[in-house]
């Protein structure tokens, strides 16, 4: 079954390495197929970042997303650019500490949207030390809230993907998104 | 009958001979005085690989029996960089004109400069476009006459073998055809220095020079450069005043640094263990 | 057994030229095209290859036609302003039969238009980019596999046919990441032939329909390599008419008459469709995808996927469009492709076009769309 995700915020918190992380432990892991796309604008920090990760059993021909399934927004105002995609009955997860959803408030109770809290950025702070590190945060919140990648294989393809001397703290980041959500 | 023939002849493609250049030309004179400091370099002449662009100059390796890649205007440095990476033990040499070099080349030429290839280029100068039939170029002094400059010429010219110097050149020389003994020396130091090597060769196109800034003959053309020429230690004792209209000769640059093809050659080998990609294209397996 | 990565097309790309043998790569950073570069800066010395940053791409064309020469397989990697500053120098080395890889990551253009998406403008760039009569070979990869072997491909076409090689391949394809299955039995390198030694050897030699093997610089045959029209020895010859009718119409024989052996479709559904989608990189992706709905609604779609826009499969695409009511052109520009389809097809069925630009793949649902509208008419 094709699920397509869309990770999205700001340049520089690491959304672009989320979506690969996700598109690999599916792809390569999971022996599922996954397809990672991006759009970004000229600024390396700051500037809105996007990237989309379709995974499905089967061949995967069209890359992009057509009916958004899950939308994660690490930023404000990706939040409300992109919330407009979200399925009906679709899952929006949020980082509260740099989202605000009372400002989509309307568009999720009239389209049924799941709506999950997870508060990487103060996770990543208070549990790792570091902020960069809530995209995996957010990924482990990812892992367990959609269920369409195997925690294992989403762990493999982190210590695979993350620089080297990093895999730790990294795992840990991520152990600590997965606890974040029921 | 007996002609008087070139003692360099063997080592031309004699079945293109007779060659384009005009009575008077210098192109003959810096054949003759590159192929003297080949032989005085010890060079071998097998493995020479000349490159050269579009000029009048740019034809001269296609006289000269050996590779030679004769490429589009200007850009013949950047061919020369190809060569000369994908096959290090290559002598490449460049042969280039005022125009070719300087203004539509003027970019890979310092930026040649600045990576300090093993190349020796010859740029001859005759201060115009001789093959388009006598435009002003950047090296042509100011007020000279052109056919783009029937007004004279407003731009002041660039000084080659200081501009070269100064983007990073480990041998820099500017001579004229009027001194050979000084030029075959000067090419002969540079086929041997180990980097990039720029030697500036002032000479005269009576055609297309001589004829519009009342130069009538070679000869004239000839004794007025010869005058008008100064060594580089004289010249700095001279005042700017003094030196208008003069050419300075001498040695610009001479100082040997990171040469990029032992540098590349270095990196392919520490992170290949050992392996270079010499003459790789015809090998079947990687 | 077949090695699986998750890896970026661009870094297909880098990954699929050194298995081809390239080991000479020149470049001019430049978006979306830049990973191949930085890719095969890293990895080039690692197999005892070159990389170097030119100061323009004028210069990176330069240099690898400069290495070609020198006795290495080289390419370089480039978008739509990139490919513009080379094209004199793609005409030289089509003259003087040089092999080489050009690899064109399109984005929006013209001028610097849209450096961060998608489109596919450049394809009569690369077509009819240089002066003067020519034919090219360009391969468009629709997979981040595809991108790998493609450029494997190209590198064998340079050597066969000894000509410059376009991979025109679009931002979503040079950025997008899926897995890659490298298979070793799938691949097969075109060795450059070395000629024999000989008095009588003739770089350029007339061989009908074909070519004829080079040195490298180096090897001993003193060759010279002009861009003037040249006779056999390569030797200028510039006021001959015959010389230079004989030559151009050598290099350009070589490839159309060899059209059916370099290029190639996939297609599927054409056998009893009414309406054929006839597109090629990306947007291919979205067709496909749109034809396996719309089938599902009974509506009888096929598709035609260009692997090498040109030469152009002029007579696959007859035959497999024959009976066809409709055909549909999908491409992310303004019509370019187009112009070819219409013009082997326009005596035998209805030729519609469905064009995007802005950057954005179409969507499978406008192509529907599209075949509704061209069907229910």
């Amino acid at each position: 079954m094709r699920t397509e995700i869309r990770i999205c915020g700001f340049g520089g918190q690491g959304i672009i390495l989320a979506g690969i992380i996700l598109g690999k432990a599916a792809s390569l892991f999971d022996e599922n197929e996954a397809v990672q796309t991006q759009s970004y604008g000229p600024e390396a920090r700051g500037g809105a970042s996007k990237c989309e990760v379709v995974i499905d059993n089967k061949l995967i021909e069209y890359p992009k997303v057509q009916d958004l399934d899950v939308l994660v927004a690490m930023s404000n105002e990706a939040l409300i650019k992109y919330i407009g995609d979200l399925k009906d009955e679709g899952t929006l997860i949020v980082d509260p500490g740099t989202t605000d959803v009372e400002d989509v408030r309307e568009f999720i109770d009239s389209h049924n949207i799941k709506v999950y809290e997870a508060p990487a950025t103060k996770t990543a702070m208070d549990e790792i030390g570091i902020k960069i590190v809530a995209n995996i945060v957010m990924v482990g919140a990812i892992t367990k809230i959609t269920k369409v990648i195997s925690k294992e294989a989403v762990m493999k393809s982190i210590e695979d993907s993350v620089p080297k001397g990093t895999e730790e703290k990294n795992i840990a980041a991520f152990e600590a998104g997965y606890a974040l959500v029921e | 009958m007996s002609e008087k023939t070139n003692r360099f002849l063997p080592y031309m493609r004699q079945d293109r001979l007779p060659h384009i250049f005009c009575p008077g030309c210098g192109n003959g004179a810096v054949m003759n005085a590159f192929l003297e400091a080949m032989e005085k370099a010890e060079m071998d002449f097998d493995n020479i690989a000349m490159v050269s662009g579009i000029g009048c100059s740019s034809r001269i390796p296609g006289y000269i029996n050996c590779d030679s890649l004769h490429t589009t205007h200007g850009r013949a440095l950047t061919f020369a960089t190809g060569l000369k990476i994908a096959n290090k033990d290559l002598d490449v040499v460049v042969f280039s004109g005022d125009g070719d070099a300087a203004s539509i080349g003027g970019n890979h030429l310092i930026h040649a400069a600045r990576r300090n290839l093993n190349i020796t280029m010859i740029c001859i100068n005759n201060n115009i476009y001789g093959m388009t039939g006598g435009q002003v170029s950047p090296t042509s002094p100011k007020g000279i006459v052109a056919t783009t400059a029937p007004y004279g010429n407003y731009d002041t010219p660039f000084k080659l073998a200081e501009l070269v110097a100064g983007a990073g050149a480990s041998y820099s020389a500017r001579w004229t055809t009027v001194e050979m003994e000084n030029l075959v020396l000067s090419i002969k130091t540079a086929l041997k220095n180990p980097g990039f090597s720029f030697v500036e060769v002032v000479t005269l196109c009576p055609t297309y020079f001589g004829r519009k800034n009342n130069l009538k003959t070679p000869t004239a053309m000839a004794a007025v450069m010869k005058a008008n020429t100064v060594f580089k230690s004289a010249a700095e004792r001279m005042s700017e005043k003094e030196l208008k209209d003069k050419i300075v000769v001498g040695e610009f640059a001479n100082k040997q640094r990171d040469e990029l093809s032992e540098v590349l050659e270095k990196f392919s080998i520490e992170n290949s263990g050992g392996k270079t990609a010499v003459n790789s294209a015809y090998e079947t397996e990687f | 057994m077949a090695e699986e990565y998750f890896i970026q097309g661009n870094e297909a790309c880098a990954k699929g030229a050194i298995v081809a043998g390239c080991r000479f790569f020149a470049g001019y950073p430049i978006t979306p095209s830049t990973e191949i570069a930085e890719t095969l800066a890293h990895d080039l010395p690692k197999v005892g290859g070159s990389f170097v940053q030119m100061e323009d791409e004028i210069a990176s064309m330069g240099a690898i036609i400069g290495a070609s020469w020198g006795g290495t397989k080289s390419m370089t990697a480039t978008s739509g302003p990139g490919l513009s500053l080379m094209q004199e120098n793609i005409g030289y080395a089509f003259l003087t039969e040089t092999p080489l890889v050009i690899v064109d990551v399109q984005r929006g253009s013209p001028s610097t238009a849209q450096p961060t998406m998608g489109a596919q403008g450049d394809m009569m760039q690369a077509r009819w980019g240089s002066h003067g009569d020519y034919e090219p070979i360009a391969l468009s990869p629709a997979s981040v596999e595809e991108f790998f072997y493609f450029t494997i491909k190209a590198f064998n076409l340079a050597e066969q046919y000894r000509v410059p090689v376009f991979i025109m391949a679009d931002e979503t394809m040079g950025h997008m990441r899926e897995k890659m299955r490298i298979d070793e039995d799938r691949i097969e390198i075109v060795p450059r032939k070395r000629p024999e030694l000989t008095d009588d050897y003739l770089p350029f030699k007339h061989v009908e329909n074909g070519t004829t093997p080079m040195p490298a610089f180096g090897d001993g045959f003193n060759i010279h390599i002009t861009g003037l029209t040249h006779d056999e020895r390569g030797y200028p010859d510039t006021n001959d008419p015959e010389t230079h009718s004989r030559l151009i119409n050598r290099l350009c024989g070589k490839i159309l008459n060899n059209r059916n052996e370099i290029s190639s479709v996939f297609h599927q559904f054409c056998d009893d469709a009414d309406t054929i989608i006839i597109s090629y990189g990306s947007p291919i992706r979205a067709v496909i995808e749109a034809v396996l709905k719309i089938r599902k609604e009974g509506r009888k779609v096929g598709y035609i996927k260009i692997d090498t826009p040109w030469p152009f499969p002029e007579e696959q695409v007859i035959e497999l469009t024959e009976g066809a009511k409709n055909v549909i052109v999908v491409e992310m520009n303004l019509k370019q492709m187009y112009w070819e389809v219409e013009r082997i097809l326009k005596e035998k069925t209805n030729v519609h076009f469905m064009g995007k630009i802005g950057g954005l793949l179409p969507a499978p649902d406008e192509i529907i769309y599209e075949v509704k509208k061209v069907e229910d008419k």
